[in-house]
């Protein structure tokens, strides 16, 4: 098994008819690492996924999840990958304890139905019938679905899409609670707080390609970029844009003397390089 | 050999064996039998229509004389065991698979390590259990209300068995194949069962076959039910019934043919149509 890596993938490419959906996409994604597939509807974030999944078939690429191409994976590598679909109803009259034991039920190594339920903060609902359940709540039965079989990589298709500020939140929460027991997370989402507060890289895709990727300080060249110094002096706003801020505000604490009036040092947002990045892309 | 003791062990979890296919799938089985009693519209509109329509049609035409020592009654019971087999093995399969396939359940299973094969032994388990409960409902019902005599001779429990068998094979695997038809979860319900309406009455279950046009009695003798039904009457009727088919026969050898026939069919359309996602 290549040790460190969970999901490798080189010249990925897939059409639908004249549409070129992913088109040339390479990832290297290392164990325990939470990544993130960031993009606008209709980038090709589901397809990337789903092929990794091994739930769509490739037109062409190679592509290793946990040392197997997809395609053919088998039982034992499907008991590794957990999935959380971004699309599902509501599944006959059973209690969301019983569907979440039943799914337990097809893996070597199961998480215990109340503990997997405890985890994604449903135990007051473990006896409800899930036709009762809330729009989030069944979200969260999905991710329980999804952990049940204590997954080593785990893929969330735009997991909190309709969730609520709070439920957003304690999402998160979970996020990072399991990747403390060590699981790989690949999310897909076209929340930039969502990627930058969970993800340690992210892979930014638009029109079937990765037009940048990096950690959520760096991305872009975000870190780079010429940073904003401004200030006031003689009455009015100064404002200079340098790639050498810290020598500037060291000059102008010398010129005043110290403290700086009204000083502000910023670099271009998160959001301003994403937009930058698929506006260029489209 | 000291270097091994300083090597960080290895995965240490012992390569625990994956649950075997027939635990998932008596366990799929489970399942499926619960969420069937539990929805409402399956109990009512699968399950307990054709008590509900063998009461109302033995009530107004019941009384009408009967012929060669049978009543309409035991004609109905033994056409609605036959519409009620295939309710609960076509017409159910076909709305359920084709409602776990719009709702994105099929592709949800498919990306666990479920084996493919346990998921059809749950469907056969509960078709299976809902099938028997179906025809022992309507038996008794027509026991009860409709002078229907269950069979005492081996010989007839043996045709029973063979054509329960048969008949729901060639439907359940026909309702699979049709689940595909369906484009939505929504339209499932009414995209199956019209057709199968349409059919019933055509095949003898809802009027006399007798009763039923040559030409409608064309088109019915190309879907199993019309050769369920008739082969039913043949085991729940007086022997003298016969004058009332249309074939003045039995023709038990043709029920069988067409029913294997149909098996032979729907297993290959469920193996060339059978999609565990929907196509967008």
């Amino acid at each position: 098994m290549s040790d460190g890596v969970a999901v490798l993938v080189r010249d990925l490419r897939k059409s639908y008819g004249e549409l070129m959906a992913v088109d040339g996409i390479d990832l290297e994604i290392g164990s325990g690492e939470v990544f993130a597939l960031l993009g606008p509807n209709g980038a090709g974030k589901t397809t990337t996924v789903e092929i990794l999944e091994g739930l769509r078939h490739r037109d062409g690429g190679t592509v290793a999840v946990l040392g197997q191409d997809p395609a053919h994976g088998g039982r034992a590598w499907r008991a590794r990958i957990g999935i959380v679909l971004q699309l599902t109803g509501t599944v006959g009259e059973l209690t969301v304890l019983e569907l979440v034991r039943h799914f337990a039920s097809f893996y070597p190594r199961p998480r215990r139905a109340e503990e997997t339920l405890e985890l994604v903060g449903l135990t007051a609902k473990a006896r409800s019938r899930i036709t009762q359940l809330s729009g989030g709540q069944i979200r969260r039965l999905d991710v329980a679905l999804g952990i049940v079989g204590q997954p080593e990589l785990l893929f969330l298709d735009e997991p909190t899409t309709g969730f609520d500020p709070e439920a957003r939140r304690q999402f998160w929460d979970l996020i990072r609670r399991l990747r403390e027991h060590g699981t790989t997370i690949v999310l897909t989402t076209h929340y930039l707080d969502e990627a930058e507060a969970l993800a340690d890289r992210i892979a930014v895709i638009a029109a079937g390609h990765i037009v940048a990727s990096g950690d959520a300080a760096s991305l872009g060249g975000r870190d780079a970029a010429a940073a904003h110094v401004s200030w006031d002096g003689q009455g009015e706003r100064h404002l200079v844009e340098t790639t050498a801020p810290t020598q500037l505000v060291a000059e102008l604490s010398e010129r005043f003397g110290g403290e700086v009036p009204g000083l502000t040092v910023t670099r271009p947002t998160l959001e301003d390089i994403y937009l930058e990045l698929i506006g260029g892309a489209q | 050999m000291s270097d091994v003791a300083v090597r960080a062990p290895a995965d240490t979890r012992l390569p625990e064996a994956m649950p075997s296919v027939w635990r998932i799938g008596l366990g799929r089985g489970g399942v499926e039998v619960k969420a069937f009693f539990r929805e409402k519209m399956a109990v009512a509109f699968i399950f307990g229509l054709p008590s509900i329509l063998l009461v109302l049609l033995g009530s107004i035409f019941g009384s009408q004389a009967a012929t060669h020592g049978v009543t309409v009654g035991q004609l109905f019971t033994a056409g609605m065991i036959a519409g009620g087999i295939m309710a609960t093995s076509f017409q159910y399969l076909g709305i359920s698979i084709a409602t776990e396939r719009g709702t994105g359940m099929l592709k949800r299973l498919f990306g666990t390590p479920m084996p493919r094969t346990a998921y059809f032994i749950g469907k056969l388990i509960q078709v299976l259990i809902c099938t028997v409960a179906e025809t022992v409902l309507l038996m008794a019902v027509g026991v009860a209300f409709y002078h229907l005599h269950l069979p005492t001779e081996p010989g007839r429990w043996w045709t029973f068995a063979w054509i329960f068998v048969l008949g729901g094979t060639a439907c359940g695997l026909l309702g699979i194949a049709v689940s595909s038809i369906p484009r939505s979860a929504t339209s499932a319900a009414p995209v199956i069962t019209l057709p199968f309406t349409v059919l019933q009455f055509m095949s003898g279950v809802y009027v006399p076959s007798t009763s039923v046009p040559p030409w409608m009695r064309d088109v019915a003798s190309f879907f199993p039910l019309k050769w369920m039904a008739q082969g039913l009457r043949s085991v729940f009727l007086p022997p003298q019934a016969v004058a009332l088919e249309p074939a003045h026969s039995w023709e038990h050898g043709r029920i069988a043919l067409v029913l294997i026939a149909w098996i032979v069919g729907g297993l290959v359309l469920c193996i060339t149509t059978f999609r565990w996602q929907q196509k967008s």
